[in-house]
């Protein structure tokens, strides 16, 4: 007898040849005419194949093609894949660095204050529900500079959550373990250090896993409205020449990387789970 | 470095065009390993005095040759390069050329710039100078960055991260006026292409060729300060549409263009090439007129920058100018169209495929209803910005109701549009220029008297009367 794992990891891959099957005899090419074209009929490309969705065996030989040289640079508008998603990483790592820096201490101070969390908790709620694509114009008008912008509406997005989380977390504390430290004259910091931060832990980086996959989705988004470079750039160049296998493509990178953001922050999570 | 690409012209084993999938080493190819070519690499021009002389020669020996490459490369072969080079110098005081060319330039502030571009073949002068060597020949190095609209294009000219950009012939004039966004003085030393636009329908739409059958489409134009929106407006309302009310026209990106056609989330749209031309190849559209069957030569887009760029840096100014008039002159010529549709068609510039890009720059092409027309002035390249052209354009912002304040329609067609400038950089590239910077223009059999531009505003029955 097969453990359960084995049997679920063969019966996932069945299913993914039966998808993959039905979509390629889905996707069969048409038959192209080749001779005897009118004028009119090459210029109308008939001798080219139609626009369809095209078969995973044309997305498996484009991304064959693409990672077989991934750090290509052909002028300022044609890079390689791994060139556009490391310009994405670093946006998304930048902005999201940054806004931990702000929302991890504010959070704190919102979930150790009741005073403080019902003085702020009004405009976090105005503001969190804000898309962050709607920050792009005020940010390309008083930053003055796309590359920053980009970073920002990142910061923007990724704020929320880290910072609900935390504050979430904080208040969420035990307040006996909170008393005991009272009892031992711990100061207001040194509780906050040695006590409510472990006891929180757990819950701000639920936060920080929730902001990551935020920015990772909000990136290509930004991405394809400022252009230039990045994952969203070569999303919308690929877009524009109607060339559907590189987008489906894309699309694979995209959910690649994520998982793979996602799986880095869950393993840091494992690490600080503690047993009550 | 980009000045490789500046090679030895007497030299038969190297090219000098650099044609798509070109694989002398210096261009980056897809895919395969470029191999690189050590004589060329040393016989690079190192230092920017050497590049100066080295793109002089290869402008003097391009010229005798008549661009054709393949017969310099033959000559060469017969006879060598030394005897090609003293031959030249017995007739040509080439040492004096280069000199003058360096002195006519003058020192350059800045020989690094960046300049935006939308991928559409309006571009095609500002694109093609790249690939096809006309900024390094006046010792530039210029970055080219593709941006996706023209809001971005805007704002990123106002905030300075590009020296200059490809723009649309009405934007310099809203930006100094401060209509759509804060006022910030630009120039437009050039204008890029004349006629090149077309309105598309949807193939669902190929029995509703009468614009009064259009009531209640959705039509794309790619950004409110566009002739795209003035023509299409003009357009309709000559036919007893009014385009605020029985049309809707939408902002939509021109590379976004045909994917909203296709799922039907637009019914046409008077957009820039090659998006036309790739709505018929792609089947989901036709062509139901070229623009220039509505005003014959109108300008479409404009090379600028702030005047800010041009003040600072006066000589890299001058030197871009030349490089941009030169290369608008170049792509003019038929028989170049050909070689150009070539270079500017791979990822890095309009990423498209090539016959679309010759259909529309030879104008022999499919219309999508099943005729091949012929049409040679589909697109036209012409850099003289026309003062009155900017009047037109002016009136047709009072009209429609982006400017509402009284506007002096000469002082600012001559603030912007530099008219003057451009014919002096015509005649000093050895090109023809017009005298007057004034012209009567005739829109759909309506003539346009630039000295009364209010009464041509009262004189259309559909407008936006503000007062």
């Amino acid at each position: 007898m097969m453990s359960l794992n084995i049997r679920a990891a063969v019966l996932s891959l069945v299913f993914l040849v039966a998808a993959l099957g039905m979509w390629e005899v889905s996707s069969e090419a048409d038959v192209v005419a080749q001779e005897n074209l009118t004028e009119y009929e090459l210029l109308m490309g008939t001798n080219v194949q139609k626009a369809r969705v095209p078969p995973p065996s044309d997305v498996i030989v484009r991304a064959w093609q693409e990672l077989s040289d991934p750090f290509y640079d052909a002028g300022p508008n044609d890079k390689g894949i791994g060139i556009q998603l490391g310009y994405s990483l670093y946006r998304v790592l930048t902005g999201y660095l940054m806004a931990a820096m702000v929302a991890i201490p504010l959070g704190f101070l919102i979930g150790m204050s009741p005073l403080m969390y019902r003085a702020l908790n009004p405009y976090i709620q105005v503001l969190r529900p804000i898309s962050p694509l709607a920050w792009m114009p005020l940010a390309l008008f008083i930053i003055k500079d796309a590359e920053a912008s980009a970073i920002f509406v990142i910061f923007i997005c990724s704020i929320w959550p880290m910072l609900l989380n935390t504050a979430f977390g904080v208040a969420g504390v035990r307040s006996d373990w909170v008393n005991v430290a009272r009892t031992h004259q711990l100061s207001q910091l040194r509780t906050a250090f040695t006590v409510i931060l472990p006891a929180a832990a757990p819950t701000i980086l639920t936060g920080m896993r929730i902001s990551i996959g935020i920015a990772w989705l909000v990136i290509v988004a930004a991405e394809m409205l400022v252009g230039g470079t990045g994952i969203g750039y070569y999303v919308w160049n690929e877009w524009n020449n109607l060339d559907l296998t590189s987008v489906i493509f894309s699309i694979l990178m995209i959910g690649l990387v994520g998982m793979l953001l996602d799986l880095g922050l869950s393993a840091l999570t494992r690490l600080i789970q503690y047993q009550e | 470095m980009s000045n490789k690409s500046l090679g030895d012209p007497y030299d038969r084993d190297v090219s000098l065009i650099h044609p798509r999938g070109c694989e002398c080493g210096q261009c980056p190819s897809h895919g395969g390993q470029a191999h690189s070519e050590p004589a060329v690499e040393a016989s690079a021009p190192q230092t920017r005095e050497e590049m100066m002389d080295r793109a002089v020669e290869n402008a003097i020996v391009r010229g005798i040759f008549k661009q054709n490459d393949f017969s310099r490369r033959q000559f060469l072969g017969t006879v060598g390069g030394g005897t090609l080079a003293a031959a030249l110098a017995s007739i040509l005081p080439i040492n004096a050329v280069k000199a003058a060319v360096k002195d006519s330039i003058g020192a350059l502030e800045k020989t690094r710039l960046t300049v935006g571009f939308v991928p559409i073949t309006c571009a095609t002068p500002i694109i093609m100078a790249h690939p096809m060597g006309f900024y390094e020949r006046y010792g530039l190095d210029v970055e080219l960055v593709k941006t996706a609209g023209w809001a971005i294009s805007r704002d990123k000219s106002m905030s300075g991260e590009y020296d200059a950009a490809h723009m649309l012939t009405p934007m310099p004039l809203a930006m100094t006026l401060g209509a759509g966004s804060s006022p910030k003085p630009f120039i437009m030393p050039a204008v890029e292409n004349i006629n090149g636009q077309a309105i598309v329908l949807h193939t669902d739409h190929k029995d509703k060729r009468d614009p009064k059958q259009w009531k209640g489409f959705k039509f794309g134009v790619p950004f409110e300060y566009s002739m795209h929106n003035f023509l299409l407006r003009y357009y309709v309302a000559e036919h007893g549409l009014d385009p605020d009310v029985d049309i809707q026209i939408r902002v939509v990106p021109p590379p976004e263009m045909v994917a909203n056609l296709r799922a039907g989330n637009l019914d046409g749209y008077l957009s820039p090439d090659p998006f036309n031309q790739r709505a018929v190849w792609e089947k989901v559209g036709f062509i139901h007129m070229l623009t220039r069957d509505i005003w014959e030569g109108h300008p479409c887009c404009a090379f600028a920058c702030s005047q800010e760029f041009a003040a600072t840096n006066p000589n890299t100014y001058s030197a871009l100018f030349k490089a941009i008039v030169d290369a608008t002159h170049y792509s003019a010529q038929h028989e170049n169209r050909k070689e150009i549709s070539a270079a500017i068609a791979p990822t890095n510039y309009l990423n498209q495929p090539v016959p679309v890009i010759e259909q529309v720059l030879t104008g022999r092409y499919a219309d999508g209803l099943g005729g091949v027309m012929n049409e040679p002035d589909r697109i036209d390249f012409d850099p003289f910005p026309w003062h009155s052209m900017a009047v037109w354009i002016l009136t047709q912002m009072k009209r429609w109701g982006y400017v509402e304040e009284d506007i002096d329609y000469q002082k600012i067609a001559e603030q912007v549009y530099l008219a003057t400038d451009c014919g002096n950089v015509m005649k000093d590239l050895g090109y023809e220029a017009p005298s007057a910077t004034y012209a009567s223009h005739t829109i759909m059999g309506k003539t346009f008297d630039y000295t009364k531009p209010e009464e041509y505003i009262e004189s259309f029955p559909i407008r936006r009367s503000s007062r």
